[in-house]
């Protein structure tokens, strides 16, 4: 039975103290008019960003109407900038739980023999699906009611001048997104509880009926899951670039989700081994966790450079102006994420040995999950903030606020139950696991 | 002088796996054991050294890609710089991602063919070579193990047999 470390907890609550203090920085200090914005802008960078508008434009005589509309646009960038950085660390976070819960519907549907030793390590990180939901869903009702300008196609201002807004309008709806976000969320939430239910009766039963209706259900939340996820990107995610539509973006996020959740697992499962808490698990396991990270890394870069290569080649402009506008003003994170992603975890991962060393494996952790915050950073900024971006207090503070938030809730969870399963059939087979 | 070898055939892979770690316990030199099918765990009782073959495929690897970008370079970018669509041919990194397929493919190309081609020529296995297996029941059901004898086979002989050898022959050493 696991207890939930007073330091650990401590640490947890000020994370999200201190995050919470770097958010509400970002909110207090966003622009409310338009000569704030300018005066913002002007005092950061004066030497190009002023240049720009008085420079190139002065003679037109459009230049009054032009400058007006830039200087609100830059207005509702500012403005984005700590939604944006709630909205990509709360989805960050609740991304890894979802990764996590997929995982375990796959090792449950997959009868794996290797992983059950790990299942209440995964429901203890499925657990903070409930909470990080309820915050995503909860910013979109927020964007719905227009607190913020995250989703453009939901000014109603906006669609009228819009044609390709109007035509995406029976889809890009604000009532019907909410209904389709409490669906998503309802189907994976009530997996979660329910698979969880099963997983722990089966420990007091005599018999393995709990285990079989899990494998059932499981199998049917996989079904569920790869269409919902995949609309669920469309949504949260692609619907921010409201003009643009890439068809393998669903498989994409789902990469990144699955990733990020097999390495919290890999990581969860070290953090609780280092402390005597999983006696069983060895190094066999960690081996095959961190095989899972390399192989879903390496399926990550492929399809990020499928759907960027697929693009880049054909420059049909109506496409390919989602990577001009990252190339040009991301160049960094748009490329330096394929560094973490990638580079990194494939060469770190590839030795046998060295998949089975702890610190190795936490050191390509957190450089996954960090190159995965970029990814997640690289899809919703530059639609919302554009070229204003920045990493500081508030990108900083709503990720130490959800980081908190999710260690203390997914060890709170893990501290409720054993950590080891006693009546799973294929228990033995994992405690015997040996690669 | 010939030197002479003990043969003895089990018809269990567990059995053999036993014997061969008893064997090891009596400091005896396993010269080669036969078996119709890998045993799992059967070179880790032996003794042998890891395979370092995934260290040579990565090399090979390395290569297929410096062959690949350097194929790509001379030939898209140095030689001939057309514009063949619109593709930037100004320099490599402008148009790498149309090179990234051929990348990838050859890369993986030469790792695994000169990785197998490494396998055949340290294992010595090419189309007309002489089957080396001392019994031909090796290849079905028995497994043959085989220790080198110096003027101690009626040792050598019960200890086996003690293993639970169902059969032991003595033969001329088959040198390769």
């Amino acid at each position: 039975m696991y207890t939930f470390s007073s330091r650990l907890k401590i640490a947890s609550i000020v994370m999200m103290i201190v995050g919470a203090l770097g958010l509400g920085y970002g909110f207090i200090t966003m622009p409310t008019s338009v000569e704030e914005a300018k005066a913002m802008v002007a005092s950061h960078d004066d030497g190009h960003g002023g240049s720009h508008g008085e420079g190139t434009h002065a003679n037109t005589d459009s230049h009054g109407e032009h400058d007006a509309s830039h200087d609100e646009h830059l207005l509702h960038q500012l403005q984005n900038k700590p939604w944006a950085a709630l909205y990509v660390a709360a989805f960050f976070f609740f991304m890894i739980a979802l990764g996590t819960l997929a995982f375990y519907a796959v090792q449950r549907a997959s009868q794996a023999g290797w992983s059950p030793l790990l299942f209440r390590v995964m429901e203890g990180i499925s657990a903070y699906l409930v909470p990080g939901g309820i915050i995503v869903f909860v910013i979109l009702v927020l964007s719905v009611m227009h607190m913020n300008h995250l989703f453009v196609w939901m000014d109603a201002d906006v669609v009228a001048h819009d044609k390709l807004l109007q035509g995406k309008a029976g889809y890009l709806d604000p009532v019907f997104f909410l209904i389709r976000a409490a669906i998503f969320l309802g189907g994976w939430i009530l997996y979660r509880e329910y698979s969880r239910k099963l997983s722990i009766k089966q420990d007091e039963s005599n018999d393995n009926s709990s285990f079989k209706l899990n494998f059932k259900i499981s199998a049917a939340f996989l079904v569920f899951y790869l269409i919902s996820e995949s609309m669920m990107s469309w949504d949260w995610i692609m619907s921010v670039d409201p003009h643009w539509f890439s068809t393998l973006f669903g498989w994409y996020v789902f990469a990144s989700m699955f990733v990020s959740g097999i390495t919290v697992i890999a990581m969860v499962t070290i953090y609780l081994k280092s402390k005597n808490y999983l006696p069983d698990v060895n190094d066999s396991h960690i081996h095959d966790l961190a095989k899972f990270m390399f192989g879903i890394s390496i399926f990550w870069t492929y399809l990020w450079f499928s759907q960027f290569m697929l693009i880049w080649y054909s420059n049909i402009p109506e496409e390919v102006t989602y990577f001009v506008t990252r190339i040009e003003d991301y160049k960094l994170p748009f490329f330096g994420m394929v560094v973490m992603n990638f580079v990194f975890p494939f060469l770190i991962l590839m030795n046998s040995d060295y998949k089975r060393i702890n610190w190795f494996v936490i050191m390509a952790g957190i450089v996954i999950l960090a190159g995965h915050y970029v990814d997640i950073f690289n899809m919703i900024m530059p639609a919302t903030v554009g070229d204003q971006w920045y990493i500081g207090i508030p990108e900083i503070g709503a990720i130490l606020f959800f980081a908190g938030f999710f260690i203390f809730w997914v060890f709170r969870a893990l501290g409720t139950v054993p950590l080891q399963p006693k009546r799973n059939p294929f228990i033995e087979e994992s405690r015997h696991f040996h690669y | 002088m010939a030197s002479k070898v003990i043969h003895a055939y089990y018809n269990d892979d567990d059995v053999l796996m036993h014997a061969v770690k008893k064997i090891k316990e009596a400091k005896h030199h396993i010269e080669e054991v036969y078996c119709p099918f890998p045993v799992h765990g059967l070179d880790k009782a032996m003794g042998l050294a890891p395979t370092r073959i995934a260290i040579t495929s990565f090399m090979y690897g390395c290569l297929g890609l410096a062959v690949a970008i350097a194929m790509m370079d001379y030939i898209m970018i140095d030689d001939w710089p057309q514009d063949i669509g619109g593709k930037p041919s100004f320099s490599y990194i402008e148009n790498m991602p149309a090179f990234v397929p051929i990348m990838f493919e050859l890369t993986v190309f030469f790792a695994a063919h000169l990785m197998v081609i490494t396998f055949y020529l340290r294992s010595r296995l090419w189309p007309f070579k002489k089957a080396e297996n001392p019994d031909v029941r090796t290849t079905d059901d028995h497994f043959v193990m085989e220790i080198e004898i110096h003027d101690n086979e009626k040792e050598l002989r019960n200890l086996l047999l003690d293993t639970g050898a169902v059969e032991i022959s003595i033969a001329d050493k088959n040198d390769h």
